[in-house]
């Protein structure tokens, strides 16, 4: 029964064969305009929701802060009051009298520098703890119970450690954002499937080697994620530690505000603040996506 | 005859605690060059352990194994295994995943371009050129597993480990697979030891099948020659009077003589 119909098919490979090179031939181009629509249409889709939300909600808050003797400004007042601010984030009149631009520079900084810093002595610990059970042991109590120190509690200690704004100001970001990394790269490290291991024992992988290429991408997504939980956290303290610590800063600027009783300004910073906070978080979250390549432990 | 690979001896303890359970008792087994060996048992009876004292993956209690008079007890590209679930890198496209024993392998006796070339010939010999820069994750699980053998052949091993290679296979990509290891066979002449639970893969594939009792305490319960000729094709056993009768040989010990208890 079967022959038949396979050799139908052979006497008819040779025409269908041909008539598919006709119809490639003739050019047929998807409409552009269409697919131009669709992209719009998606884009839509994502960006229309969340501005209709916030233009009802400014509406609110206009509505219930416009009386006379509200205690909080309504956006239109804000953002008559803030209008320099936000023209010329760049000006420079010396001290403090900085334009937010130099505010925020500065809180990024410390930022940069205690977050990277406790990026690798997180990573560090991390593999050492996921790595030697006695490491483990011996340091995970210890974390446990440092880690719920509060951001702000460290800082009067490091403060008489220091002596000085700036490396406490670092201190206590690096205090703060370590402890995530730590936990989550440890047990990245000991998540990894017993199935890798025997692969670089087979190999021969010498430890060094071992560190790189198998334990390092194998426990990468663990690895991001304590990193992004690292960078909220160093965000969070950073403005709290300068309000406290004072100098340039954006957490200063908002104490500074409140102390000159300049409430619009404040509810500008906060805005920028919750910004920058997000593209943080989106920066890291990239980083992780980009340097995982997008493969899960399948 | 001559001992290629010994098993000499071997005990398996596992101990937990004041618990020791013995998982394997009394190995003996010589494996000549050239030759495809499998070892059958129901689950649990240890065939897996034995498979890792032979990788070095796991120590024998007592006794060890010699390849080539010489005793082995770590791992190493002598003798690469084909683990049963690929065991491919993630991250890594498939031409790196074979890259990576072969950098390591032959650091020092291939120059770069001849270790490019090499790891593109091991893939060709598994038919997985086309996919070089795929992902594990891209591909499907019969290739899977080919770019596993390709990985572990690209090792130029003494002796080929096949962890029940095709135990998660649908039955047509097992086939196929089954194919192409015993015409690598053929064309390389590997010394192959696979564990299985398949008793038509056993007879179709092997020169030997070592059966084994169950555990724990797990023994050889037997070992039966295959005799039928290379090449094998499948078509032309399933009615040949040889074949029927290993196969029935197998069936008998494995379901007659040593039924597996806990399954009832």
């Amino acid at each position: 029964m079967n022959m038949p119909a396979a050799k139908i098919e052979i006497e008819i490979a040779t025409p269908a064969a041909s008539a598919a090179a006709v119809v490639a031939m003739t050019p047929k181009r998807p409409p552009r305009t269409q697919a131009y629509a669709r992209l719009a249409r998606e884009t839509a889709v994502r960006v229309i929701p969340p501005l209709v939300v916030i233009a009802l909600l400014t509406l609110i808050w206009e509505l219930i802060c416009r009386r006379a003797g509200s205690a909080l400004p309504p956006p239109s007042k804000v953002f008559k009051d803030t209008k320099e601010l936000i023209l010329d984030p760049f000006f420079d009149h010396g001290g403090i009298d900085k334009g937010l631009f130099w505010h925020l520079s500065a809180s990024l900084q410390r930022v940069a520098f205690g977050y990277s810093l406790s990026a690798i002595a997180g990573i560090g610990l991390g593999v050492l703890v996921g790595q030697s059970v006695w490491a483990m042991r011996g340091l995970d109590p210890l974390f446990q119970v440092l880690r719920t120190i509060p951001p702000l509690a460290w800082l009067p200690l490091s403060l008489a450690a220091f002596r000085d704004g700036q490396p406490s100001a670092i201190f206590v970001i690096f205090i703060t954002s370590i402890w995530p990394i730590i936990i989550n790269t440890a047990v990245g490290i000991r998540n990894i499937p017993q199935d890798y291991r025997n692969v670089a024992a087979v190999v021969q992988l010498n430890p060094l080697e071992f560190f790189a290429k198998i334990m390092i991408p194998a426990a990468a997504p663990y690895i991001f994620t304590g990193l992004r939980i690292g960078i909220g956290l160093s965000w969070l303290a950073i403005i709290a530690a300068e309000m406290l610590i004072g100098g340039v800063g954006i957490g200063f600027f908002i104490w500074d505000a409140w102390n000159s009783s300049h409430i619009s300004e404040i509810i500008l910073a906060l805005f920028y603040v919750g910004i920058v906070g997000f593209v943080l978080d989106r920066l890291i979250a990239g980083l992780g996506k980009f340097v995982t390549g997008g493969t899960a432990q399948n | 005859m001559t001992a290629y690979l010994k098993l000499d001896h071997i005990d398996k303890v596992f101990t937990r605690g004041a618990a020791t359970t013995e998982v394997l008792k009394e190995i003996n087994l010589t494996i000549e060059k050239g030759e495809y060996v499998s070892i059958i048992g129901h689950s649990g009876c240890g065939k897996s352990t034995l498979l890792n004292i032979i990788a070095g993956l796991t120590n024998a209690t007592t006794g060890g194994v010699l390849l080539e008079n010489r005793e082995v007890n770590s791992p190493g590209p002598d003798r690469a295994v084909v683990f049963q679930n690929h065991s491919l890198l993630p991250w890594l496209t498939v031409y790196e995943n074979v890259r990576l024993g072969v950098d390591k392998v032959f650091a020092k006796t291939k120059k770069r371009a001849e270790r490019d070339a090499w790891v593109m010939h091991n893939l060709n010999l598994v038919q997985m050129a086309h996919a070089k820069d795929k992902r594990p994750s891209e591909i499907s699980g019969g290739m899977k597993q080919r770019v596993g053998i390709a990985r572990a052949l690209a090792m130029e091993p003494k002796v080929l480990l096949l962890d029940e290679p095709f135990g998660a296979l649908d039955a047509l990509t097992r086939a196929h697979l089954q194919d192409s290891v015993m015409a690598l066979h053929q064309k390389l002449g590997n010394t192959i030891l696979m564990i299985t639970h398949d008793v038509d893969e056993a007879v179709l594939l092997s020169d030997r099948i070592v059966m084994m009792t169950n555990g724990p305490s797990a023994r050889i319960g037997e070992v039966l020659e295959v005799p039928l000729a290379r090449r094998r094709k499948r078509l032309e056993l399933a009615t040949n009077a040889t074949y029927l009768k290993c196969r029935q040989r197998v069936l008998e010990f494995l379901y007659e003589r040593h039924r597996f208890v806990e399954a009832a």
